[in-house]
Order: structure tokens, then sequence, then C-alpha cells
């Protein structure tokens, strides 16, 4: 019984605070991704050619997130059931919008211009009980063109 | 020294190769930090410690790598990449690996 409760009430403090923190979280994403606006990060193996005036130089960023608890619980329910689990979808795209986002404020610091050849890598950190994973780790990284 | 991860900078010709150079780390995460990542495992964020952690893990792969590029008189590392990977429970190697070159 008391393990009941101890989950009930783990399970609606995941909800309540998973959701808020996804929620402010998409919100400044949003609001970074407006103004970082000018700065392109490009997938591009080839640095433009005929303009050789550019310094680069590699530039990275990376975060570490994880899913909340109701969250997680939710996915363990879908793993038996199999289709699309929402709850790591979000999950790994604001990890990978947050992990551009800091790649860009840095080229932006360094005055850069674009930043070419992004590459993006994930690995799972923490794996909870019964192998479900608890956080991700997005690292992106790329070179920054700044004009000399 | 430039590090970048295209194959060819712009405006500068490759002169000599020395071929590949590596850097490693391996971290092992800290109780106090896991304990905070148990609780942030419930409420869902980001884990900054951790963020922190391979990030400064990261830097340490990237600058042996820096110190292997220097040490055969390179002064650019072309190409570079990264990768992660666990190796046992609670710890994580960093590996950062590119070509050694000499810029004209």
């Amino acid at each position: 019984m008391i393990d009941l409760i101890i989950l009930i009430s783990l399970l609606a403090l995941g909800y309540g605070f998973g959701q808020y923190a996804e929620k402010r979280h998409y919100t400044s994403i949003r609001k970074r991704e407006l103004i970082l606006r000018n700065i392109p990060v490009v997938a591009s193996r080839i640095p433009p050619q005929g303009k050789p005036n550019y310094d680069s130089q590699l530039v990275s960023g990376s975060v570490v997130i994880s899913v909340d608890y109701f969250k997680r619980f939710v996915a363990g329910l879908k793993g038996l059931l199999g289709g699309r689990i929402t709850s790591y979808e979000t999950l790994l795209d604001r990890a990978r919008r947050e992990a551009i986002l800091r790649v860009k404020r840095e080229a932006k610091d360094m005055g850069a211009e674009i930043v070419f050849n992004i590459k993006l890598e994930t690995a799972s950190i923490h794996k909870g009980r019964g192998n479900a994973i608890g956080s991700v780790e997005v690292l992106a990284y790329g070179t920054a063109l700044i004009p000399n | 020294m430039i590090v970048s991860n295209l194959e060819v900078i712009p405006g500068k010709r490759i002169q000599t190769h020395f071929g590949l150079v590596q850097g490693s780390s391996v971290r092992a995460k800290h109780v106090g930090r896991d304990i905070m990542a148990g609780l942030k495992n419930i409420f869902g964020g980001e884990l900054r410690g951790y963020t922190e952690l391979l990030q400064e893990s990261r830097q340490e792969a990237y600058d042996r790598m820096l110190d292997q590029a220097k040490a055969v008189g390179a002064n650019a590392v072309l190409n570079v990449r990264f990768s992660t990977s666990s190796v046992a429970a609670g710890a994580a190697e960093l590996f950062a690996y590119g070509t050694a070159v000499i810029l004209e």
C-alpha cells in the first residue's frame, strides 16, 4: 500500500514538475533560436571556396537532460504495446536544439558568421531501473568561420 | 594551432600529413552529483553537474589530442571527431581524434 502511495506521488511530482520544466525550456529555446537566427549552422562539409579570408575554430556545445518520472513510466508502458514514444521524442528534440543553441552562442561570442560541418552525437548517460533510459547527453560540434 | 572538423581549411594548403592524433579520458561520476541526478530523474530537466563533468573530461581528451599534435610538430588538427562510450556502470570514456597536419 505504501509502495503504491509512493509510486503515485512520484508520478504526480514527475508530471507536475516535468511538464512545467519542459514548457519553460521550450519557451527559452524558441526565444534564443530567434535571437541567434543570424548564425546559420550547416551540415555541409565543404567550406565556401574563393573566400579565403576566414579563420576557423572548433566550437562545441553539450547538454545532459533527464526525462521525468511520469514520462519514464509512460514510456515503460508503451514499451509493452509498441508505437511512438513521444515522451522520449521531446526529450531528444530539446537536447539537440539546446546543444545547437550552445554551439551558436559560442560561435557568436567569437564573432563567427557561420558554422560548418555540424555533427551531433547522442549518448545515453544514466540507465535507470530495468534499463530505462534516464538521461541523454547530446554533443554538437562544428567549425566556426570567423571573418578576419 | 588551428583545430577544425572540416577536411580542408579555406585558403590554406596542407603541406605535411602526420596521421592520426588522439586523446581520451575516462571519468566516473561522483556521489554528490549522482544524488542530484537521482532527484532530477524524478522531476526532469537539465543535469548541470553532468553537463559540466562531461565538458571537463571532453576538454581533457581534447587537450591530450593537442599535446600529441604539438609533440609531432603539427600546426593544425583537421577533421576532428568526438565520441563517447560507456565503459562500465557509472563511467564514461570521452575520446577525441583528428588528423595532424602542417598548413602552409
